[in-house]
């Protein structure tokens, strides 16, 4: 699925399993020999400090060889691992593009500014793609692995940085802004009723600071527009590979199809679905009543044995639902791959669990068959 | 029949089975027959409480959440906000508030869970005396521009470089919706016509928005200082620190993640002066064997020949595995919650509908 790719973006709705699954996902790929850097966003403390995640760096550090061997894996490869800060992503973009350090701290000290870095929506999307596109460009790793943030809806992370884009190389707004743009002039004497609305709504102190920030920027939105037209060449380039991740639950699987529909009308290349969290149907091909007559061969009290039988009908409520769900989700998807993962026995937030999905996704199909059947028996 | 038999209802402890507890049909039949309040007669005792929101009241008792008039649900993303949502909404219209629960997400979902749809951006009635609404920041905005500015608000809001400016000025989107919200909430609706509601129940984008969300309305008054955003934003940053006014309701599922998020929530809202009223554990797994009970099927299993019976007590060994893993996850939010936390069960269903809010709500109701 990701051979010859060097861009794997993992989206997904939140609570799905996005993390985990990029992380397995950078360490399959490791395993087999590439170098891999896998960049997340708020991984779980365990998860992180399995990768050696201590602390904030936001550049990739190599996950050591011996943690992974100490979990039963070897690795030809090489798995480098870093999570992302977005403010500090941002605050790193504006002193690469400002013309003197000077300007990069005025910039960073304004208002607007700390807001747009910080509190705004958006600002992890569009903070990840950023780094995504550094990284990219230093050609030190045969594979980056983005676990996209966290959100309740997998198209966000397409929306939000082009708003971001929007606000920062908005010619008009620009224009209007600038202290010696023509705006400024008729905001000054408030001539155009359109502007005096503006000023009347949003407050003029809102307004001058906008001004200061945009005077500030001067042509550094031009970098802005180039490198927002770089990223979104390198979303496109047959070599990255949106990858979707979800759950089997109807509302996580209706927005899959949703958002494998829209990667196509997009033209955005897309690679397949990893479906977490699948309740594998146990039954054999036998109706879940049969389990009680089953039950009555065993040593086990018949109220035991007739709260096992209910878990067994209940897990199979979920397996049906399940199998429906991917179904339809496989129907959508067309020729697309589609990789599941069951229901695994704990919450995945570490190393072993992280073992426990790599082995799931990189098995052969022999080699899954064999690990279904394996929890069946 | 009301409730179909296949979703079944186990308590906390998951000893008793809660449906045994409530009888559904008296229960139905309670809700039926009791006297539906006029519309809005709630309002007239908490009006007061309209008259305070000058500034932050952070003392003094903090009545029950459901006699608040704004409630924020935030948590991390697909831990069943919006079914928590509906589900604090149900018992509310229960109690013959007139309630109406305000979606952020821009995505319906609940119009969906009363398997309603195709209303945009207006209010729907879902089940008696509760009403959902998808709020959608351009379309706010061009309601708070007719209100607010007149003609020129007519102008602005036609105006493409003014939708480009609120559009793209960072957090506007979320202020606007916010102001939806927030007017939703008040005793005298700015909307023409429009009927007031005695509670407010928000579902809030996932919580790393969450937060930032609440804490918009204060930014933009001290960006904007002066002027009607200024104003407004200062206005909602009152209600919103109002905790006589506001609460807010935080939803996780028992696993490592949302937990975390709870908990960091938690913290960051104290910070900010707020504080969380509840936290709602969803979609908790049933503890449906004791040690000894499980120590019984692992020596069954060992013996057990039968491939379906293998099967079965493997699935009871690995959900108990499960509930169990969940119960320490539990703990962990006990621990830092003292006595706010309260849980909803697991439901195996095919997928969430009106009847299963019903029975969420009726697990909820005897915990608040």
């Amino acid at each position: 699925m990701l051979d010859g790719k060097r861009i794997c973006v993992c989206a997904g709705s939140g609570g799905v399993g996005k993390t985990t699954t990029s992380a397995a996902i950078a360490l399959g790929m490791a395993a087999k020999g590439a170098k891999v850097a896998v960049v997340t966003i708020d991984p779980a403390k365990r998860l992180a400090n399995a990768l050696g995640l201590e602390e904030l760096h936001n550049d990739p550090r190599r996950v050591e060889p011996e943690r992974l061997a100490a979990g039963g894996l070897k690795v030809d490869g090489e798995l480098w691992a870093m999570m992302l800060d977005p403010k500090r992503t941002f605050d790193e973009l504006i002193e690469r593009a400002a013309p003197t350090p000077e300007r990069a701290e005025e910039i960073k000290a304004n208002r607007v500014y700390s807001e747009l870095s910080t509190a705004v929506s958006g600002s992890q999307e569009f903070t990840a793609v950023a780094k995504l596109y550094d990284l990219d460009q230093e050609h030190e790793f045969d594979l980056l692995v983005l676990d996209t943030p966290p959100s309740r809806n997998a198209l966000d992370f397409l929306d939000a940085p082009q708003r971001l884009n929007s606000f920062l190389e908005g010619r008009a707004l620009q224009a209007l802004m600038r202290p010696t743009g023509v705006g400024m002039r008729v905001l000054g004497r408030g001539a155009s009723p359109l502007l005096a609305g503006l000023r009347r709504l949003t407050g003029v102190d809102l307004v001058t600071d906008l001004a200061t920030f945009f005077g500030l920027l001067g042509d550094m939105t031009a970098d802005f527009t180039a490198r927002a037209q770089q990223v979104e060449r390198l979303l496109r380039a047959p070599t990255t590979a949106f990858l979707l991740v979800s759950s089997a639950e109807r509302e996580p699987i209706d927005e899959a199809i949703w958002f494998h529909r829209t990667l196509a009308r997009t033209g955005l290349p897309f690679a397949g679905v990893v479906v977490n969290r699948v309740h594998h149907d146990l039954l054999l091909g036998s109706e879940p009543a049969d389990v009680g007559t089953a039950l009555r061969r065993t040593a086990l009290s018949p109220d035991l044995a007739a709260r096992v039988a209910d878990n067994f009908r209940d897990y199979h409520l979920l397996a049906r639902r399940d199998d429906h769900n991917v179904a339809r989700l496989e129907k959508a998807l067309g020729r697309h791959p589609l990789l599941m993962v069951p229901q695994l026995d704990d919450d995945v937030h570490d190393l072993e669990g992280l073992l426990k999905m790599h082995r799931y996704l990189f098995a052969t199909d022999a080699e899954r068959e064999r690990l279904i059947a394996q929890l069946v028996a | 029949m009301r409730r179909g038999t296949h979703t079944r209802l186990y308590s906390q402890a998951g000893a008793g089975i809660l449906r045994a507890r409530v009888n559904p049909h008296v229960a139905a039949w309670a809700r039926r027959t009791r006297p539906r309040r006029p519309a809005g007669r709630g309002l007239r005792a908490r009006r007061h409480l309209a008259a305070e929101h000058d500034g932050p009241l952070r003392c003094g008792p903090v009545p029950g959440l459901l006699d608040k008039r704004l409630v924020f649900v935030t948590g991390k993303g697909g831990v069943g906000k919006s079914t928590v949502a509906a589900v604090l909404g149900m018992l509310a219209a229960r109690r013959g508030l007139r309630t109406v629960v305000a979606e952020l997400s821009g995505q319906e979902r609940i119009q969906r869970l009363f398997e309603h749809g195709g209303e945009h951006f207006h209010e729907v009635e879902v089940a008696p005396d509760l009403f959902t609404i998808s709020v959608d920041p351009d379309h706010a905005m061009d309601e708070y521009l007719r209100v607010k500015v007149g003609a020129v608000g007519h102008m602005l809001g036609s105006s493409r470089l003014f939708h480009a400016f609120t559009m793209a000025t960072p957090g506007m989107r979320e202020l606007l919706s916010l102001g939806k919200v927030w007017e939703l909430s008040q005793p005298q609706r700015r909307t023409e016509g429009a009927t007031p509601y005695d509670l407010v129940i928000c579902d809030a984008p996932a919580t790393g928005h969450g937060v930032g969300l609440l804490k918009t309305p204060r930014t933009f008054a001290e960006i904007a200082r002066v002027g009607p955003i200024a104003h407004q934003g200062r206005q909602i940053a009152n209600t919103i620190a109002n905790r006589k006014f506001t609460g807010v309701v935080a939803v996780a599922t028992p696993e490592e993640m949302p937990v975390n998020e709870t908990l960091s929530l938690h913290e960051s809202l104290a910070e900010d002066g707020l504080a969380l009223d509840l936290v709602v554990l969803n979609a908790l797994y049933p503890m449906r064997f004791d040690d000894r009970e499980v120590d019984q099927l692992a020596t069954a299993l060992r013996r057990a020949r039968s491939p379906l019976s293998r099967s079965a007590l493997g699935a009871a060994l690995s959900e108990h595995a499960r509930a169990q893993t969940q119960r320490e996850q539990q703990g962990r939010l006990r621990a830092a919650l003292d006595g706010r936390l309260v849980a909803l069960p697991f439901l195996f269903a095919d997928h969430l509908g009106p009847e299963q809010v019903e029975d969420l709500a009726d697990a909820l109701e005897p915990q608040l």
